[in-house]
C-alpha cells in the first residue's frame, strides 16, 4: 500500500511540476503589486478611495497639478495659464489646444464645464470638493462657462485665496472627462457615471483596459499623448494583500514593484542592496482624538498631560520604523504653513504634575477605539503602557476599521486611534482639526473637532480667514502661528506622519512615489 | 380481476409517481425552508451589527444629505422587517442587488469569484481523497506500527499547523528557491486574458481554447495552493478512514472472510472499504463544501480571487447585498453537496434503493 502511494506522489509529482524559467516581466510593461480592494469607482466625480486616485491620475489630466518636486506649487496640466479677477471670486482659464482625448475627441473648454458640472450635480461624495468653493448642484449651471474653445471661466462664491482654489482643482476628483465619450454612455441622466466606474474616458498618458476589483488592473499607454508618448506600453496592478507574498514575487522577478512592503521586508531588501527603496512622505496623519464631552478630557490640563505620555521617538525607532516620522502638527510635512514643531515629548513627571494640578493625581480609566490594523493596535499597547505611568488605565477596543469610524462619528468614544489623510494639497484641508462652526447634535457637517465635541472659536475664526488670504507668504505664516496656539490646547495627540516605501527592481527606471497617489504619474518611468 | 390486472399496472405507475413527486417536492420544500431561513439570519446578523453600510459608500468626508441620501437609497430608513420583505421580493426575483465594494451586480461579481474557488477546492478534495484514503486504509491495516504512526503524525500536523504559515514556508520553497511552482495568483500577469473566459475555470478554459501554455501556466499557479488545501482535507479523511475501517475489520464478517481463505487484499479493498463507502462518502462530501466555501487566509497568501476573501471583505465592509448573495451560493453548495451524496449512497449501498 505504501508504496502504492509513494508512486503516485512520485508520478504526480513527475507529472505536474517540472521546472519553470525565472520569471521576467515584460520589457515595456510595469507590473506592480498593491492592495487595491479600497476601491469601489474610477468615476472621477464619484472616487474617493485612496487607490483610485492612482489609476484616475494616469488616465485624466487636469487643469493643474501639485508640483511633485515641490508640493506648495502647481503647475501647468491642461490649462497654460490663469488669470484671478480683482475681487478673487472669477477664474479664467487658458486652455491648452491640440490636446486630444483617447478617443479621439479633441479638447475644449465645453469638457472642463461638462467635468465640473458632473461633479456638482452627481452630489456623490466628492462634490463637497467643489461645494467648498461656491458651486452647487442648483447654481453650477450659471457660474460655470465656456467663453470660447479654449477659455473656460468659474465664479465662486467668495475671492478665496488663489492658492487655495488652485490646489484644490489640482485634486484628481477635478479630472477632465471627455464629454462627448461620457454622454455616449450616460443612461438615464447618470452623466455616463455607471459606465466611468470601470472605464476610462480622459486625456491621461494611459488608458484603462481591464479593471477587475480585488485581482487585477492593466492601463495602456496612449500615443498622442500631449506630452510625449509615454515610455512603457502597459502598466499593471495586481491585487496582492499578503506583503510576504509581494517579496517574494519582487524577488523571483513576477513583479517590478511591490507597494506594501513593511520593515520586516525591508530591512533584507536594503542589506541586500540590489533593489532600489523609494520614498514618499505622504499626506496621511495617525493621531488620537480625545472626546472633550467625555470626562476628564474637558480638562485642556489632563489633554497637555496626555501629550506628555506618549513615547513618539520609541515608537518610531522601533515597531514604526520606516513607515512614519513624528509629527506633531495638523499639517504634513510638505505643505504650505507646515511648521516643524514638536512640542511634546515622553515625559512622566511633567503630565504628573499637570494631572495633579486639574485634580486626578490618583489616575482615572479610559477606553480608545481602534482599527484592528496591526501597527495601530501596536501603537495602542504602547500608548498603554506609558499612560500607565501616571495612573491612567487605558482598555483597548480593537474593531474592524468601519465599526470604529462609525462609533467615532456618534462621538461615543473616549479616545480614538486612527489616521486621517489630505483630500488636496493646501493647508485648508486640516482645518477639520482646528474649525468647528456648529458643535451642536445635529450639526450638518461633522468634521474631527466636532468628533471629538471641541469647539474654540477664536481657532476657528483665524482658520476660516487663511483660506481668504490672497497673499502667500501671509497665508503660510498665519498657519505657522496658528499650529503652535493650537498645539497646546487641542483635543488631538498627533503621532505621525505616514511614509510610503516602494521596493523596486534594478531594471526600472525613474521610478517616483509623489505625497498623494494623485502625483504617481507614470509615463516617464522605463526599463533598461 | 380482469378489471384489476388491467387496472393494475397504471396504478402502480401513478402511485411511483406520486411518491417520487411527494420526495421530490418534500426536498424542494426543505430547501426552500433552509434557504428562507439562511436568509433570515443572515439578514439579521448583518442588520445587528454596528458598522455603517453608507459610510463605505459615500466615505468619512462626505457631507451630511449625501451621506442621508445613500442611506436613504441602500433603504436603511426602512423597519428591518420591511427591509428583510423587500430584499427576499428581489431575490425571488432573480435580483442579488448591487455590492457596495464593486459598485457591480453581486451574481456577476460571485460568477467571477466562484470559478476560482471551485477550480481550487475541486483539486484540493481530489489530492485529499487520493492520498488521504490510501493513508488511512494503511494506518488502519498497519495499526499501532510505523506506518500507522506516520500516518497519523501527518495528519496532526495537517490538523495544527496554521495554514497562513504553511503557504508562505510553501511559497518560499517552491516558488522561491526551487522556483517548481508559480506564485501568488491564478496565473503571470503575460498570460492573463489569452484564453477567453467561458466557464471561468482558467484550466477548462485554457483547454477548450487550446492554449496549453496558459493551461501550464495556470496548473503551475494552482498546484501549490491546492496542495495545500489537499493536504487539509487529507488530514481529516485519513483520520476518518482510518477509524471507519478499524471498526469493520473488528466485525465477524472479516474473520469469516479471511478463515474462507480470501486474500488478504481482497478483505481489506473489497469487503471492509465497501462497508465504509457510505459514511466515507458524508466525510469527503462535508470536507467538499467546506473547501468550496473559499479558504480565506489560503486566498490572502496566493492573492487568489475567490469566494472566501470576497466573503471576508464584504462581511468587514457590511456590503449586505455581497454577503448574502455568497451566503446564498454556499447554501447551494452545502445543499448540492448533500444531493450529490444521497445519490451516491444508493449507488454504493443497495439498501439505500
Amino acid at each position: 500500500m505504501l508504496k502504492t502511494v509513494l508512486a503516485t506522489t512520485a508520478l504526480a509529482t513527475a507529472l505536474l511540476v517540472s521546472p519553470s524559467l525565472q520569471a521576467v516581466t515584460p520589457a515595456d510593461a510595469l507590473v506592480q503589486a498593491s492592495r487595491f480592494d479600497d476601491i469601489i469607482s474610477l468615476d472621477p466625480a464619484e472616487m474617493y478611495e485612496i487607490s483610485a486616485f492612482e489609476i484616475v491620475t494616469n488616465a485624466y489630466d487636469k487643469l493643474v497639478a501639485y508640483d511633485t518636486e515641490d508640493t506648495s506649487r502647481v503647475v501647468p496640466q491642461l490649462a497654460e495659464s490663469w488669470e484671478v479677477s480683482e475681487d478673487g471670486t472669477t477664474f479664467t482659464f487658458k486652455l491648452r489646444e491640440g490636446v486630444t482625448f483617447h478617443s479621439g475627441n479633441p479638447f475644449t473648454a465645453e469638457d472642463v464645464v461638462y467635468s465640473f458640472s458632473r461633479l456638482a450635480a452627481l452630489d456623490k461624495g466628492p462634490a463637497f470638493l467643489i461645494q467648498d468653493l461656491g458651486v452647487t448642484p442648483d447654481n453650477y449651471q450659471d457660474v460655470l462657462r465656456a467663453v470660447d474653445e479654449h477659455t473656460f471661466e468659474m465664479t465662486l462664491d467668495q475671492g478665496y485665496a488663489p492658492s487655495f482654489v488652485l490646489n484644490v482643482l489640482s485634486g484628481g476628483n477635478f479630472s477632465i472627462v471627455d464629454s462627448a465619450l461620457a454622454q455616449e454612455h450616460e443612461v438615464d441622466g447618470d452623466w455616463g457615471s455607471e459606465w466611468l466606474k470601470t472605464n476610462s474616458a480622459g486625456s491621461g498618458p494611459f488608458q484603462l483596459d481591464q479593471m477587475v476589483p480585488n485581482d487585477r488592473i492593466v492601463m495602456s499607454r496612449f500615443d498622442s499623448y500631449w506630452q510625449g508618448a509615454p515610455e512603457l506600453a502597459r502598466l499593471m496592478w495586481r491585487h496582492v494583500e499578503e506583503p510576504a507574498s509581494q517579496r517574494l514575487l519582487l524577488e523571483q522577478g513576477d513583479i517590478d514593484v511591490a507597494r506594501n512592503l513593511l520593515a520586516d521586508q525591508l530591512e533584507p531588501l536594503r542589506q541586500g542592496g540590489e533593489m532600489q527603496l523609494v520614498e514618499a512622505r505622504l499626506g496621511t496623519q495617525l493621531y488620537m482624538g480625545l472626546n472633550v464631552s467625555h470626562e476628564p478630557l474637558d480638562d485642556v490640563r489632563v489633554r497637555q498631560a496626555l501629550k506628555y505620555l506618549v513615547d513618539y521617538e520609541g515608537m518610531v525607532e522601533t515597531f514604526m520604523r520606516d513607515a512614519w516620522i513624528v509629527n506633531q502638527t495638523f499639517l504634513p510635512e510638505g505643505m504650505l504653513g507646515h511648521l516643524d514643531s514638536q512640542p511634546f515629548s515622553f515625559d512622566p513627571e511633567k503630565a504628573k504634575e499637570l494631572l495633579a494640578e486639574a485634580g486626578y493625581e490618583d489616575g482615572f480609566s479610559l477606553s480608545v477605539n481602534v482599527a484592528s490594523a496591526q501597527e495601530r493596535l501596536d501603537t495602542a499597547q504602547a500608548v498603554q503602557a506609558t499612560f500607565a505611568q501616571a495612573g491612567i488605565e487605558l482598555e483597548i477596543l480593537p474593531s474592524d476599521a468601519r465599526t470604529a469610524l462609525t462609533t467615532y462619528r456618534a462621538r461615543e468614544h473616549d479616545i480614538y486611534l486612527g489616521t486621517w489623510g489630505i483630500d488636496y494639497f493646501d493647508p485648508a484641508t486640516n482645518a477639520v482639526f482646528v474649525a468647528n462652526s456648529d458643535n451642536s447634535p445635529e450639526a450638518a457637517s461633522t468634521p474631527l473637532t466636532w468628533r471629538n465635541a471641541w469647539q474654540d472659536e477664536e481657532l476657528t475664526a483665524r482658520v476660516q480667514e487663511l483660506a481668504l488670504e490672497s497673499d502667500e507668504d501671509a497665508r503660510a505664516a498665519g498657519y505657522q502661528a496658528l499650529i503652535e496656539d493650537w498645539q497646546e490646547v487641542s483635543p488631538f495627540i498627533m503621532l505621525f506622519q505616514q511614509v510610503a516605501i516602494a521596493a523596486v527592481r534594478p531594471e526600472v527606471k525613474d521610478f517616483r512615489l509623489a505625497p498623494t497617489n494623485d502625483g504617481n504619474r507614470y509615463h516617464r518611468v522605463s526599463k533598461e | 380481476m380482469s378489471d384489476t390486472l388491467v387496472k393494475r399496472p397504471p396504478n402502480l405507475i401513478g402511485s411511483r409517481l406520486g411518491r417520487h413527486a411527494r420526495s421530490l417536492g418534500g426536498i424542494l420544500a426543505s430547501i426552500a425552508f433552509t434557504f428562507l431561513g439562511l436568509l433570515c439570519i443572515t439578514f439579521v446578523i448583518g442588520r445587528v451589527i454596528p458598522i455603517d453600510p453608507a459610510l463605505a459608500i459615500v466615505g468619512d468626508r462626505a457631507p451630511a444629505h449625501v451621506y442621508d441620501r445613500a442611506r436613504e437609497e441602500l433603504g436603511l430608513n426602512l423597519p428591518i422587517w420591511q427591509q428583510f420583505f423587500i430584499y427576499v421580493g428581489q431575490v425571488l426575483r432573480g435580483d442579488f442587488g448591487t455590492s457596495i465594494l464593486t459598485g457591480r451586480p453581486v451574481m456577476e461579481d460571485i460568477a467571477r469569484v466562484f470559478p476560482a474557488t471551485l477550480e481550487l477546492a475541486t483539486l484540493g478534495i481530489i489530492i485529499g481523497v487520493v492520498f488521504g484514503v490510501p493513508m488511512g486504509v494503511l494506518a488502519a491495516v498497519k495499526r499501532d506500527r510505523w506506518a500507522d504512526q506516520l500516518v497519523r503524525v501527518i495528519g496532526l500536523v495537517g490538523y495544527s499547523v496554521p495554514i497562513f504559515w504553511l503557504g508562505l514556508v510553501g511559497l518560499l520553497i517552491f516558488y522561491a528557491r526551487l522556483g517548481w511552482v508559480g506564485g501568488s495568483g491564478r496565473l503571470d500577469f503575460f498570460h492573463e486574458g489569452i484564453a477567453p473566459t467561458i466557464t471561468g475555470v482558467i484550466l477548462i478554459d485554457s483547454a477548450i481554447a487550446g492554449e496549453w501554455d496558459v493551461f501550464r501556466n495556470a496548473l503551475h499557479h494552482i498546484l501549490l495552493p491546492a496542495a495545500l488545501l489537499g493536504y487539509f482535507s487529507l488530514a481529516y479523511i485519513s483520520r476518518m478512514t482510518r477509524s471507519l475501517m478499524l471498526e469493520q475489520l473488528n466485525q465477524e464478517y472479516i474473520i469469516t472472510a479471511r478463515v474462507k481463505g480470501v486474500s488478504e487484499r481482497r478483505v481489506i479493498w473489497v469487503h471492509a472499504l465497501r462497508n465504509i463507502l457510505v459514511p466515507l462518502i458524508t466525510v469527503i462530501a462535508l470536507s467538499y463544501a467546506s473547501l468550496l466555501e473559499g479558504s480565506v487566509l489560503t486566498e490572502i497568501v496566493f492573492a487568489w480571487p475567490g469566494l472566501g476573501r470576497y466573503l471576508t471583505n464584504a462581511l468587514l465592509a457590511a456590503d449586505m447585498a455581497a454577503v448574502l448573495g455568497a451566503t446564498f451560493v454556499v447554501g447551494l453548495v452545502f445543499v448540492g453537496v448533500n444531493l450529490l451524496s444521497d445519490l451516491l449512497y444508493r449507488l454504493v449501498d443497495p439498501r439505500a434503493k
